[in-house]
């Protein structure tokens, strides 16, 4: 049986259409801590102009933002604040890890440094760069609107499967390397107690 | 004017410092380069000392810190303590050292003297681990307050103990 549609209107999902809405209104937070913040704040600004992709509105409140952008390294006094910044940030949300030091600690392979927030805290984009150029950034903000496209949900289905779930690699590392402190270690003793995925915040 | 700061001058400033230092303590061990003064003293007689030194004109301490010589070449002490003073009124200026070693480093705290004293003492018990007796408030300064080791000592490896690692990991169903 066909159904005629009049003029101007299309069928889609309600999937799509929630991520087409989503992806075109990234509202980014801008966790920025270091030189990567200062291209960050470039391609936020006229020349490169994010606002072409719909990102452009800045808010330093996580109650607003969707999409946060960690640029520059993280120190170990910092991390608790950005996870609790994480935590603040309303669903649907996304996270851009952005330059080598955010990534990977980069060139800071010392006690204070945390070695990639990706062992902390979820993210869906790293941008390579020690800093990244904004086109860098812009690509990666490009490839995370198709990210949501090719997977949104309107309930945020996609953000509860297992493989979404899993314990990032570095502790792993750290309990074989580290043997004499994971008997100190909370998170370790945690890890422990509490294997994989039932493992919650204090 | 020119003379007044040709070399003469500041080492004849400088020979004064020491001659009057000398005079007051005996024993005391000091040496000249390029017209700065550095002073070497003990850990007994540094509230005297300093209490005098504030006496003579030097109102401000510019300074405050540490090196651990441990493994370094030639080292007999560990820790060597660096005190940088000024005296506004007259330009002269003055390094004093003050060793202390292993277990349980402590020196008298000088933060009555001077209270910039205060936060640079809270710097160098949170890096070396060098306790200010008598300091109104010995925090850590730089490290967060649970973080048990002193970093800049060498034996602290450059990694660090499993500190950087010691954090809650959030997955996307923690919210």
């Amino acid at each position: 049986m066909a159904i005629e549609l009049p003029e101007n209107v299309m069928v889609s999902r309600l999937d799509e259409l929630a991520s087409w809405c989503r992806k075109n209104s990234l509202w980014p937070m801008p966790f920025a801590t270091a030189c990567c913040g200062i291209e960050l704040m470039a391609t936020g600004a006229a020349k490169h102009d994010l606002a072409r992709f719909g990102a452009e509105v800045f808010r330093f409140s996580p109650r607003q933002c969707d999409l946060m952008i960690v640029a520059g390294r993280v120190v170990m006094k910092m991390l608790p604040v950005l996870q609790r910044i994480w935590l603040q940030m309303h669903e649907p949300k996304w996270c851009i890890s952005m330059g080598a030091c955010a990534s990977t600690g980069g060139v800071f392979d010392t006690y204070a440094v945390v070695q990639g927030i990706d062992r902390f805290i979820p993210v869906d984009m790293y941008v390579p760069g020690c800093p990244p150029r904004p086109e860098q950034l812009i690509q990666a903000i490009i490839d995370l609107q198709d990210k949501i496209q090719r997977e949104g949900t309107i309930t945020g289905r996609e953000f509860d499967t297992s493989q979404r779930q899993l314990r990032k690699r570095a502790l792993v590392d750290v309990t074989g390397v580290l043997q004499v402190d994971a008997a100190r270690n909370p998170v370790i003793q945690r890890e422990l107690r509490f294997p994989r995925s039932e493992s919650r915040l204090p | 004017m020119a003379e007044a700061h040709s070399k003469d001058t500041v080492d004849s400033r400088a020979d004064d410092a020491i001659e009057s230092l000398a005079a007051r303590f005996p024993g005391l061990e000091s040496s000249t380069y390029r017209g700065q003064v550095r002073v070497v003293i003990g850990a007994g007689v540094a509230l005297e000392f300093f209490t005098h030194l504030k006496q003579l004109g030097f109102n401000q301490l510019i300074d405050v810190t540490c090196v651990d010589y441990l493994e370094y070449r030639g080292a007999t002490r560990r820790y060597g303590l660096v005190y940088l003073l000024t005296a506004t009124g007259t330009g002269r200026r003055l390094t004093v050292r003050l060793f202390v070693d292993d277990p349980e480093p402590a020196v008298p705290s000088i933060s009555g003297l001077w209270r910039s004293a205060n936060w640079l003492e809270r710097e160098v018990w949170d890096m070396f681990g060098i306790r200010f007796i008598g300091h109104p408030d010995l925090r850590r300064l730089l490290m967060p307050e649970e973080f048990l080791a002193h970093p800049l000592r060498k034996d602290y490896p450059l990694q660090g103990r499993g500190e950087r690692h010691n954090f809650p990991v959030l997955t996307r169903e923690d919210g």
